[in-house]
């Protein structure tokens, strides 16, 4: 029996090795969103457009615009004659804020009159305009502060501020982890799914469900290489975040390791629950797109902050796995937390685990009769 | 000009492996040609190539009287084709398949309207106009699709192994509607590996790995191999020397 | 051109008849669109602090005042040890532990000036940025106030304040900066050109695989008569997507429409007509349904992650903006955003009317060319 198992794993195998097209995607999709992650999808700004109003044109107003763009992160695209320019910037997108310099700037600064510089963003984009219009902000106080020279206030409160845990504040911590929870998944379940919907589709699962082998043996040897193949996957996940974007491993990597494993199994189980229900390849994919990858990618927390979400999608984000597998990596890779910090969610997916498999394997023999 | 089709030393070959081996024939016009070989001797190859689906690697061809490499789009108005593969949409009624064959064919809306009448005359399809074809019965399917491959009236038929699957009384039937649409005239072209249905033919050529072993009416055949039946003549000629 | 009505009809029937597909017209993008405008959030509103007060004078108080006054934070706890702090910021429950050490008030009075100490979770490098700059600010406005306070118990005497510049704001097109006006017009082009392209890049290899195609391609039919009359019923699908999804948007978000609708409208009907040569392009490289949904797949990643729908291309690095230019999300993404929100005319967006033409001829060309009736 074994063997025959042994015989049905390796012909799997085979076919999963011969399909370049997919192997290559597989694991190519990993490194891709890993360095997409790494390199582009960033909030952070430089070099924005920006265009200059400026009703003054004397010393100060000169000094204040060179301050704005020394400080590397604006670029003056244009100084304008009216204000009635602003909008054609605006509209075709090749600024994303004006500054306006009033009459009169240097004279009412030293008369201590309180000159108005007035800042119009592109609110169109509100993180930007919001990240921008405090960036100037900072730059204009520190401007009015070196030209006011010593006459400044006393009575300084020091903050002494540390960021815990990513002290760079490097974007990888956070997408690392959410790359490892969407990677197995993919594999895991949409594989799987995939796979068992087309031999139905194709006929040929019949042909497997009348051979010696019991009918749960054969979904597991279906389902044993895409897991050794989403299990390499992860690793190579991490050892890119740890190698190229200095994601640490604080916490022990058996526990990691394990971790990953289960919630491996939780994919899997829900992908070999999906294939029971779905009749045809295209249903299978509809399905694990919409009920798995979207929820995964945008309500566990991965990209988006749950706490700002409306109450039913944070109430929805506690059904789906990557939510807690997700709280378990960050926990023990990055605050290196021990089995007694993390065993809450770690107990939650192995409820799943069970529950999943339960349905999994009360669907299938339905389906054999 | 009698001939339908000829072939001179047509060859196709895979990377290493030659599919089909410099075959040599000539088909007449409104003949029922039979061409036999077991699974893998290379017939849908040979098939496809006439039909211009795969260009050949070697040699000659027309059909109807045209380049096989040149003027593969003008064969393509004159013949009509029925893969092994069941391909007739499953999802649309009989009504909208032979609809759409005939007018991707360019037939006019009247000439679709008296075929569509004509065939559902035909096959007593009547009742199930507008039903989806996937819920016919194979046999049903197979003679529909057969009569779609005929909706533009082709001078030259081919058909790759069209009785596939289906009991010898449905095959009757279907050779049945061969025989109906060769007294039209037109040339039929029927690959098989039903030794009986070879007997069909006018005449044969039988095929063993990529080359054509014999060639004739199925009784000069059995009189050249000295059997009683076609199967006899092609376990003669499938022994291996 | 007659073949060509015919193919076109077909295609028709066989949508309408495919049960999964008018569902994925309608349903699925409305919900994934109220998801996604719900859910691509990337406002901190909420920030949960822990206090550790270990001074308990007024001013110490007046801190905690001011923060629990602020919209932006939830004082979850406050305790009495540093220890207690960092557990709680390491189980999760925290976000942000300040700390006021003892002897603040005096300090301030006595020494002109004292230390807080502010600890961030950090994982969430953007998160914890903002959260900071949050708590920034509220502490420059507690140092005036209690500056001032702390002013005329000094003895010095100033004669003249220092000089001042204010700054004053305001933000066009979107003055409350709802987050949903900008993510839904973005999200709705995104699931517009998405969703084309995977059901194009399924359609022909579909065809391949249960053997329709073959029967085709024994039929005089042309190349282009057979690829045109595939796009044709998708290029429908698309439009009413885009009206089903802008009514939505509009129900549901109120999303301004400022520009012209036309401008939209035959910006989508550019857009898709790219998108399906490249679904298309995508269906004839590959055998089976299962390798198109990967290729597929893979080109939906990429075009969403590099299309500036939830971070800035100007954000990205040189090669990154470099090849959003052949991405037609990104344009879509755009040009939904500028027209809706901002009125822009066809002008304005010229440039990506321009792109997308030129990505339809190359994407369609290519199409055509690599789809063999004959092997």
């Amino acid at each position: 029996m074994l063997k025959i198992f042994a015989a049905f794993v390796k012909k799997e195998f085979y076919h999963i090795l011969r399909d370049r097209r997919t192997l290559f995607i597989l694991l190519g999709m990993p490194v891709v969103l890993v360095l997409l992650f790494g390199y582009v999808v960033t909030n952070e700004f430089k070099d924005a457009s920006v265009v200059v109003l400026d009703n003054a044109h004397d010393d100060l107003s000169g000094k204040l615009r060179q301050q704005l763009e020394a400080s590397g992160h604006l670029k003056v695209k244009a100084d304008l004659r009216s204000y009635e320019e602003i909008e054609s910037y605006f509209k075709n997108g090749a600024a994303k804020m004006a500054i306006v310099i009033p009459p009169n700037f240097g004279s009412d600064f030293n008369a201590r009159s309180n000159p108005q510089v007035q800042l119009i963003a592109d609110g169109s984009e509100p993180n930007y305009a919001l990240t921008l219009v405090n960036y100037a902000s900072q730059i204009i106080q520190q401007f009015q502060q070196s030209q006011a020279g010593a006459a400044q206030l006393p009575y300084r409160i020091q903050v002494e501020s540390r960021m815990v845990y990513n002290a760079q504040l490097r974007s990888a911590y956070t997408f690392v982890p959410g790359v490892i929870a969407l990677i197995l998944l993919i594999i895991s379940a949409m594989m799987t799914s995939l796979t068992i919907a087309r031999e139905k589709e194709l006929g040929t699962m019949d042909l497997l469900l009348v051979s010696p082998l019991p009918p749960l043996l054969i979904i597991v040897g279906k389902v044993v290489p895409y897991a050794v193949l989403s299990f390499l996957t992860a690793v190579m996940v991490l050892v890119l975040g740890y190698f190229v974007f200095k994601v640490p491993i604080l916490g022990s990597l058996t526990l990691l390791l394990s971790v990953c494993l289960l919630y491996l199994i939780v994919s899997l189980a829900l992908g070999v629950l999906i294939s029971t229900k779905a009749e045809s390849q295209q249903a299978a994919m509809m399905f694990s797109l919409f009920s798995l990858m979207m929820p995964t990618m945008l309500l566990s927390g991965f990209i988006f902050p749950l706490s700002s979400m409306p109450m039913i999608l944070q109430v929805i984000s506690k059904i789906i796995p990557a939510t807690y597998f997700i709280e378990v990596l960050k926990g023990v890779m990055l605050k290196g937390l021990g089995m007694s910090f993390v065993w809450k969610p770690i107990a939650v997916l192995c409820g799943m685990v069970v529950v999943l498999l339960g349905l999994a394997v009360a669907n299938f023999k339905i389906q054999k009769k | 000009m009698n001939a339908a089709i000829t072939a001179h030393h047509l060859t196709k070959r895979f990377g290493d492996f030659t599919a089909v081996d410099a075959i040599s024939f000539e088909v007449k016009k409104g003949e029922i040609f039979g061409f036999l070989g077991a699974n893998g001797a290379g017939k849908t190859t040979a098939i496809r190539m006439l039909t211009g689906l795969n260009r050949p690697t070697d040699g000659e061809a027309t059909v109807a009287g045209f380049d096989v490499y040149r003027q593969s789009e003008k064969i393509k108005e004159n013949i009509g084709y029925m893969s092994q593969k069941f391909s007739l949409y499953e999802d649309l009624s009989i009504r909208q398949n032979i609809r759409f064959y005939g007018g991707i064919y360019g037939l006019r809306s009247k000439e679709i309207q008296e075929k569509t009448k004509q065939i559902l005359e035909t096959l007593s399809l009547e009742v199930y106009a507008d039903k989806v074809v996937g819920e016919l019965p194979l046999g049903w399917k197979q003679r529909l699709a057969f009569a779609v491959a005929n909706v533009h009236d082709p001078a030259i038929v081919f058909l790759d192994e069209p009785t596939g699957g289906v009991d010898p009384a449905t095959r009757r039937r279907f050779w049945e509607m061969i025989y109906a649409t060769a007294n039209l005239g037109r040339t039929i072209f029927v690959t098989t590996h039903y030794m009986d249905e070879a007997e069909y033919c006018d005449r044969i050529s039988i095929m063993v790995a990529g080359k054509i072993e014999a060639l004739g009416s199925p009784h000069e055949l059995k009189e050249k191999f000295s059997a009683s039946t076609m199967d006899e003549v092609f376990v003669s000629l499938a022994r291996p020397k | 051109m007659r073949r060509l009505l015919f193919i076109i009809q077909k295609e028709f029937i066989q949508i309408i008849r495919n049960k999964a597909i008018l569902p994925m017209m309608t349903v699925v993008p409305i919900v994934q669109l109220i998801l996604l405008s719900y859910a691509a959030n990337n406002e901190v509103k909420n920030v949960n602090i822990v206090l550790i007060d270990q001074d308990h004078s007024s001013y110490s108080r007046l801190l905690v005042s001011k923060i629990q006054a602020s919209d932006h934070f939830t004082i979850v706890a406050a305790v009495p040890s540093q220890k207690q702090g960092d557990d709680l910021l390491q189980g999760g429950e925290a976000d942000v532990v300040l700390a006021i050490p003892p002897n603040f008030e005096r300090d301030f009075i006595k020494e002109k000036g004292a230390g807080l100490q502010m600890l961030v979770n950090a994982i969430n490098g953007q998160q914890a940025t903002v959260g900071a700059g949050y708590l920034g600010s509220i502490l420059q406005s507690f140092n005036q106030e209690i500056g001032l306070d702390a002013m005329p118990k000094l003895a010095s005497q100033r004669t003249q304040p220092p000089p001042t510049i204010s700054i004053t704001y305001s933000n066009w097109y979107n003055p409350e900066l709802n987050y949903k006006y900008f993510m839904t017009p973005g999200i709705l082009g995104e699931l517009v050109t998405i969703l084309i392209m995977v059901l194009t890049a399924m359609n022909v290899v579909r065809e391949r695989e249960i053997g329709t195609i073959e029967q085709i391609n024994v039929t005089p039919i042309r190349k282009w008569q057979f690829i045109l009359g595939k796009m044709v019923p998708f290029l429908f699908i698309g439009l009413i997507l885009l009206t089903v999804g802008l009514t939505a948007g509009k129900l549901i978000f109120d999303i301004p429409i400022q520009g012209s609708l036309w401008v939209v409208f035959a910006f989508c009907v550019l857009n898709i007509a790219a998108v399906l040569g490249l679904g298309l392009l995508i269906s004839n490289m590959v055998d089976t349904q299962q390798q198109a949904m990967f290729v597929a797949f893979f080109f939906v990643i990429i075009f969403i992650l590099m299309s500036g729908l939830f971070t800035p291309i100007e954000s990205m690095p040189k090669w990154a903006q470099y090849l959003a230019v052949p991405n037609p999300v990104a344009h879509f993404v755009d040009v939904m955003r500028k027209v809706l929100l901002k009125g822009s005319g066809f002008a304005d967006v010229a440039y990506q009317f321009k792109v997308t033409a030129v990505m339809a001829v190359v994407f369609n060309t290519l199409a055509v060319v690599s789809y063999r009736k004959q092997e």
